[in-house]
Parts: C-alpha cells; structure tokens; sequence
C-alpha cells in the first residue's frame, strides 16, 4: 500500500469519490491502465492516490515500488459521476468499506469536513487485522468528530483487549451500525465485488431502498 | 472472473460519449429495467469489454478497440438517458 502525492499543473479539480485512469506505457509500446479513486479532498492543495500492490498486476506494482518523486505520470480524469457525494446529495450517510475501499471515503469525510457539512455519517469499515487498516492515525481523528460515528470489525486477527467487531459484516452489524431504513440514509458501499454484493443484499434486506444504495466494486487485477 | 461495475469503465464512456456517463441511467432492452451505467455488471478480462444488465445479465453494452478505433456495441440497451450533469 502506498500513498501518492501527485503535482497536477492545470487540474480541473474533482468531485469526491471520483477516481483517475492511469496508464503505462512500457518501452516497447505494451500499454497497461488501471482505475484507481481517489484519497484526496477536491479542496486539499494534492492530488493523492492509494494504491494497493496486488501481486501479478500489471499498473500497481510498478506504482508502489518503482515510481520515484520527479517521475511522469500519464493521467486520465477526474472520471466517474455515480460513486460521488457531495453536500447536495444530504444524507444521512452510510459508508461500507472493504479493505481498500475505504479510499474514495477518505476523500468524502475530508470534503465533508473541508466544507463545514453538519451531514452525519457513519462508516463502517472492514479490515483483515489492524495492520492492514488504511489511514488508521486519520480514521481515529475523524471518528471523535461530531456527527461521524466509525465502527471498525477485523476479521482475520484482533490485537489484545479488541473492542470493535471480529467478524464479516453482516446483516446485524449494519442494523448496529448504520441507519434505520427509515431516515432514508444514502449508502455508499465500496470494496471487493464479494464484499459489496454482500453488504448490498444485507442492507437491502434490511428494509434499505434499493435506489438509495451507490455501489463501487473492484477486482484484483491491479 | 468476478465482475466489476459500470464505475471501472468510467473514463471509457467519457471518451466514446464525451460525457461523464456512469450516472446516465441505461435500459435494458430484455427485462426494461433502468438504472444508472454504474451499477452495470462489467467484465474486463475478455478482448474487449462487456457490460450486463444487474437485474436480468441480458448483454448491453461491447465495447472494442481495433486498431485504435473503439468499437461500440449497444444492441441490449432500449435507451441511454441524459447525464444528469456533466462530470
């Protein structure tokens, strides 16, 4: 997992959620483009993107082991107009995160506060163990914020004295911790497509309208 | 091969309708459901790229680029309805 700062000379700027097309182009003409959101708020001074390596891809690896400050990238975007909140849209919100999707989420909680939006939010955010939870220092800041309420649930290894959830979400966590059908939440679900599917049909049966729930997967061919 | 949704394809539907499209609804010319491109069933793995209507799997959209030239197959989808902004 690594972060990148990128320095982006005429960039219209970005909704959040919204994500970019990066492209490889290898010596040999072979390109290689790969999506990625991104982490950064429309009104922070960077560009930021997360990535995470996934072993055998063609963009991820060469982005977190290889790229070096001063290098070029070939950008596309800001893309993607579904998977975006903003003030507008209200809430309450619900966020679901598997693993790194929590990424478009950090650039969401930090408009929300780079606004002033008194929207509350809830996020929910699935990790394997503590180590492998993006931005934890930044998640544990925004969670004493008022009006945002983080549970967290690690569900391969908890460290000693774990007061959060140990177990895939589930219908019962996301009764717990998101909102009744009733306030009518607007629910963003992003992380691997086994995970959303999952939480999808959860909240759905849940009572959640359908039309409220915004859904973002992705794959593992990074 | 899981499948992924209309949002990985993003920055292609910008660049063959010119317009930021995962929020444009699309319907489904089999089973009439509209929803947003977003949420499309869509496969990467394949030559080129296929999305699938969420409710019904009826193919939609084919997209294909030869030799430069995107290739565009909208046979499943009855209508695409305007962005509701541009991105």
């Amino acid at each position: 997992m690594r972060s990148i700062v990128l320095d982006l000379p005429g960039w219209r700027g970005h909704r959040a959620g919204q994500h970019v097309d990066v492209r490889l182009t290898a010596g040999d003409g072979y390109q290689a483009q790969r999506s990625y959101s991104i982490a950064s708020a429309p009104e922070d001074s960077s560009l930021v993107l997360t990535v995470e390596r996934l072993r055998d891809g063609e963009v991820s690896p060469y982005l977190v082991d290889e790229l070096r400050v001063g290098d070029t990238l070939e950008l596309r975007g800001p893309v993607g107009g579904y998977f975006v909140w903003e003030h507008s849209l209200g809430g309450p919100v619900l966020l679901v995160a598997g693993g790194s999707g929590i990424v478009p989420f950090r650039s969401m909680l930090r408009h929300r506060n780079a606004i002033g939006s008194a929207v509350p939010v809830s996020l929910l955010y699935s990790a394997r163990s503590l180590a492998r939870l993006i931005y934890h220092d930044e998640i544990m800041r925004i969670a004493a914020q008022d009006g945002i309420d983080v549970s967290v649930t690690l569900t391969g290894e908890q460290p000693a004295g774990w007061q959060g959830h140990g177990r895939r979400i589930d219908r019962d966590m996301l009764a717990e911790a998101g909102w009744p059908p009733g306030d009518q939440p607007l629910a963003y679900i992003c992380g691997p497509t086994g995970f959303v599917e999952a939480a999808a049909t959860a909240l759905v049966a849940l009572g959640h309208n359908p039309d409220r729930i915004r859904t973002e997967r992705f794959g593992g061919t990074g | 091969m899981d499948a992924l949704d209309g949002n990985a394809i993003a920055g292609t539907l910008f660049d063959v309708f010119g317009a930021e499209m995962t929020d444009a609804s699309g319907t489904c010319a089999r089973c009439g459901a509209a929803s947003p491109l977003g949420e499309l069933k869509v496969y990467l793995g394949g030559p080129g790229t296929v999305a699938r209507c969420r409710h019904c799997d009826n193919v939609l959209l084919v997209l294909v680029e030869i030799g430069g030239t995107m290739c565009v197959d909208a046979l499943g989808l009855a209508a695409i309805g305007r962005p509701s902004r541009d991105g």
